[in-house]
């Protein structure tokens, strides 16, 4: 009866650069233009976490504790940080602009990315904060070091290709932010940030390494603690998923975004 | 809905093309909760969809301007929507060439908090303006939105004609191809109107497109050539303005 659908795919021109940086630009300033102390709370969180975590588990709890205990429980709060908070945002972002998506026709993609870098400057102020606690401690910077852009950047193209998927499952299913919010919470215990990944059972430690935040924090302190260079068979299975998340997440997206308008 | 695989042929810059396009919407719109879903899957609804337009053609050569009239709800919005690309049709064929340039709503993606030019630029960029294009075009939309003296501050001071001016001084910077404008025109005050008609009547000359949708017979006819009644979702008419004004006003008098 009617002809099948058909819509040449209308290519946005534009300088996608540019407007990955005004819109990442502007979610940075929004969430930090209505604070008083500005980018400082970046700094403050983790210092919290870290101060009380290595009471906690340092004094309280007693016990055998790994070396430079603040800093191993501070290179497990950056990366669980940026996740929980690039995680979440990622995918609410689609609804959060529902204004953007519903008005403007800019590739629906461009959204949930720029959600995740805009965490980015958040979590390079972490890593500064990180590096100058290492080098207070008495440790110098070595060759190794140069791993850590390279397993970063894996990293946050994981939690990218997380958000292109959630975010989209979000619009349709607006339950999606809880279980989000449920995982990040559980994320606390199963990622050894205040504690160490040779207490876990043999049994269990095959389940660890395919937790890409648990593997950053063990590159992390492989890295600045150790000094050494982590495990090859890491990096590949981080590069595997982000991979592969990427390629899932953009198929799911994908498939959703034709009926986002429907609803929002 | 299936994306064909076929290569239609380039349309022209500014050209505007729909055939046949039809578009329906579940009864119940927005968001659902998972239970709802659960739901659906065990009893599907037989809520029937909304039909919002019904094998609508037309088409727009470089250059033209059209008018969409008709009462509330025949569909002229989501005929905009469609055009700019944010949804796609269940059948039928759109096709734009050229970059095209939709003033749907009041400063869609401007925020509250962020200043008159931190806006303008966000804007800019999603309209599609390259770094050195809004470099260039900056004071010229400043200038022309009349705001200049507040362009540093945050947007959530501005009156709602400020910020309309600002919108529409981005829009008329960018200067797109294929220029859609959705009844926002009519609001704002008389010099604001009247600027952003010259400002649109310059474009025509310029050779760009225009369509545009309102309740106002006078800006009509004043800026379109042609005009395209729709009523329920069809194409009641399309003709010159007059002959449609004509019909159109016979038929609710």
């Amino acid at each position: 009866m009617s002809t099948p659908a058909r819509r040449p795919r209308q290519r946005w021109t534009g300088d996608y650069l540019y407007l990955f940086e005004s819109l990442v630009l502007r979610d940075f300033r929004v969430r930090y233009r209505n604070m008083s102390l500005g980018v400082l709370w970046s700094l403050i969180n983790p210092l919290v976490m870290m101060s009380v975590l290595t009471f906690i588990f340092g004094r309280v709890f007693g016990g055998e504790r790994p070396p430079l205990f603040p800093v191993f429980v501070l290179c497990g709060l950056v990366p669980y940080n940026f996740f929980t908070l690039a995680f979440l945002s990622g995918t609410l972002s689609i609804v959060d602009n529902a204004p953007l998506v519903k008005r403007v026709p800019v590739p629906r993609e461009i959204i949930p990315v720029v959600a995740v870098l805009s965490h980015v400057v958040h979590l390079l102020i972490q890593i500064a904060l990180l590096i100058t606690f290492v080098l207070a401690f008495g440790l110098h910077p070595v060759k190794a070091w140069l791993w850590l852009p390279v397993v970063w950047l894996l990293y946050v193209i994981f939690v990218c290709g997380l958000a292109l998927g959630s975010s989209a499952i979000n619009v349709y299913l607006r339950d999606t932010r809880y279980l989000v919010e449920s995982f990040n919470t559980v994320l606390f215990y199963l990622v050894p940030i205040f504690y160490s990944f040779s207490i876990i059972p043999p049994r269990y430690a095959g389940i660890y390494q395919f937790n890409p935040v648990a593997a950053m924090v063990l590159a992390t302190r492989n890295i600045l603690l150790d000094g050494k260079s982590p495990p090859l068979s890491l990096v590949s299975n981080l590069l595997v998923v982000a991979a592969f998340t990427t390629s899932l997440g953009l198929l799911i997206f994908t498939r959703l975004k034709p009926r986002f308008y429907e609803h929002m | 809905m299936t994306e064909s695989a076929i290569k239609t042929r380039a349309i022209p810059n500014g050209a505007v093309r729909f055939d046949r396009v039809s578009k329906s919407f579940a009864q119940k719109r927005g968001q659902k909760l998972l239970r709802e879903r659960i739901g659906e899957l065990l009893a599907p609804s037989r809520a029937r969809r909304f039909e919002v337009l019904k094998d609508v053609s037309f088409t727009l050569a470089p250059g033209e301007s059209l008018g969409l009239v008709g009462p509330n709800g025949a569909g002229k919005s989501t005929l905009l929507n469609l055009a700019t690309g944010l949804c796609d049709p269940d059948s039928g064929t759109i096709e734009t060439g050229g970059r095209i340039g939709a003033l749907l709503e009041l400063g869609a993606g401007f925020h509250p908090d962020l200043t008159g030019a931190e806006n303008l630029r966000i804007h800019a960029a999603l309209m599609g303006l390259s770094r050195q294009e809004t470099g260039r075009q900056f004071e010229g939309i400043v200038d022309f939105s009349g705001v200049r003296e507040f362009i540093q501050q945050p947007l959530r001071t501005y009156s709602h004609g400020m910020t309309l001016r600002l919108a529409f001084a981005v829009a008329a910077g960018v200067a797109p191809d294929v220029l859609l404008i959705d009844e926002i025109i009519g609001v704002g005050d008389q010099a604001f109107q009247d600027r952003a008609q010259h400002k649109i009547q310059e474009l025509r000359r310029a050779g760009h497109t225009i369509l545009l949708a309102s309740h106002s017979e006078d800006l009509i006819a004043s800026l379109c050539d042609r005009a395209l009644w729709m009523d329920h979702g069809r194409v009641r008419m399309l003709g010159t303005v007059q002959e449609v004004f004509a019909a159109y006003r016979g038929n609710a008098g």
